[in-house]
Formats: C-alpha cells, sequence, structure tokens
C-alpha cells in the first residue's frame, strides 16, 4: 500500500504502471481498477483558471491510511495506491488517483468507489478556485451516488 | 489546562490565524471550545468539522491537556 500526498504534478496512469511494476504480484492479480479526477476549466458554469488545494499535514495521511486499510481487509485486495495533489493546480493536471489491486473485478470495482466516496466526503483537503474575478473556497463536493 | 487550536482554508481565513495556544479550565468539550472561540472572536460559521489529535471527535468529546484541535469548513478533496 502506498499513500503519498504530492505537492507537484504527476501522471495518474505512469505512477500506476510504476508502483505496480514495484509490487510482486505477477500471475497473482486478475483486477485493476482506478479512479484518476482531473482539473477542469470550469465550475458550476463558471470558468476556473487553477485551483489551490490545502490540506492537514498528518491528519490526512492518517484518514487516508484507514481509510485504504478498511478496503483492503472488506475486500482482501491484494494491494492500493492513493496519491493526492495539493499547492497549486493547473488545468489538465491530476489531482487524485485510487487504485486498487484484487483477483477479480468485484472487489476491485466496490473498494475503489468506497475509497474514492470516503476520500471525498471525509479526508481533510479543501480546494480554492481562481476564477479570474476572484479566488473562491468550494464549499462543498457534488454527489457521488 | 492548555489545548493547541488549528484552523484550516476557509476557517483559517476567518480567525485571522492558522493556529493558536488556549488556556482551558478541566472538563470542557470540543464544542464548549468551539463556542468561546466564537464568542471571543465575535465571528459565525455553520457546518463546522472538528478534530481532536488527527481523529474526528463528537462535539461532546471532552479535551486533555496538551490535545491539539483542529476546526475546519466541509472537506472538499478528490
Amino acid at each position: 500500500m502506498l499513500i503519498e500526498i504530492r505537492n507537484k504534478p504527476f501522471n495518474a496512469y505512469a505512477e500506476m504502471q510504476y508502483y505496480l511494476d514495484s509490487l510482486d504480484l505477477d500471475g497473482k492479480y486478475g483486477a485493476t481498477a482506478n479512479f484518476v479526477g482531473t482539473m477542469r476549466d470550469f465550475n458550476e458554469d463558471k470558468k476556473v483558471t487553477y485551483m489551490t488545494l490545502e490540506h492537514y499535514p498528518g491528519m490526512t495521511e492518517k484518514h487516508l491510511n484507514a481509510i485504504a486499510n478498511e478496503a483492503i481487509e472488506k475486500w482482501q485486495l491484494l494491494d492500493v495506491l492513493i496519491l493526492h495533489r495539493v499547492g497549486k493546480v493547473k488545468i489538465t493536471e491530476d489531482i487524485v488517483l485510487v487504485a486498487c489491486w484484487s483477483a477479480h473485478r468485484k472487489e476491485a470495482f466496490e473498494s475503489c468507489r468506497m475509497i474514492m466516496e470516503q476520500l471525498k466526503s471525509s479526508a481533510p483537503f479543501w480546494k480554492k478556485e481562481e476564477t479570474g474575478s476572484g479566488a473562491k473556497w468550494v464549499e462543498k463536493n457534488t454527489p457521488g451516488f | 489546562m492548555q489545548v493547541s487550536v488549528k484552523y484550516f482554508a476557509s476557517l483559517r481565513e476567518l480567525m485571522g490565524e492558522a493556529s493558536s495556544v488556549i488556556d482551558l479550565d478541566e472538563s470542557v468539550s470540543v464544542s464548549e471550545l468551539w463556542q468561546s472561540i466564537l464568542d471571543s472572536k465575535k465571528v459565525k460559521f455553520d457546518n463546522v468539522m472538528m478534530a481532536v489529535n488527527m481523529e474526528y471527535v463528537k462535539s461532546e468529546h471532552q479535551l486533555k491537556s496538551g490535545d491539539e484541535v483542529a476546526f475546519f469548513p466541509p472537506v472538499t478533496g478528490g
């Protein structure tokens, strides 16, 4: 399991492959599910030029670890990777990656969804959007279901 | 007793500081501390989230000397 908060841009798909190559899962995993969240140029019909992401160092990592460990135990996952950006994020940059590896698809799909929804609803991160006419804190996330 | 208090995001901007150390009487709950901060700063803030020592807690959670208490708005990561 790897959980990292990054303050520089990352390529989610390259990171996923790089991490998989570091594991010894050949022949064991039959399913990979992932979610990649990427920076848009709009939100709620307003143009967004960039975003600044803040977190609570220490608590954020601790909380993500707890979410991932719960998923590993519940779905008997082979491995989990979570990366999340902080700092200034530009349009098209990846914000979050969640990847889950398991023997079969059911566990990979369900765990990836659960981790992402829990991350959205409870991991201490906050977004501030620059709209061109001033910066504004995002007050809530859109529902995932 | 003393506790350290941290604020994040819009709440940090509202409070005008990221952290402070606060002297408290014994047997104070996290929500009582929050109300006393709002009163002393003369501000209002709805939907606050509360954590003690980096774990979410309920409003009636009793504080201990040396606790790290965090107040922040609803989270918006991902």
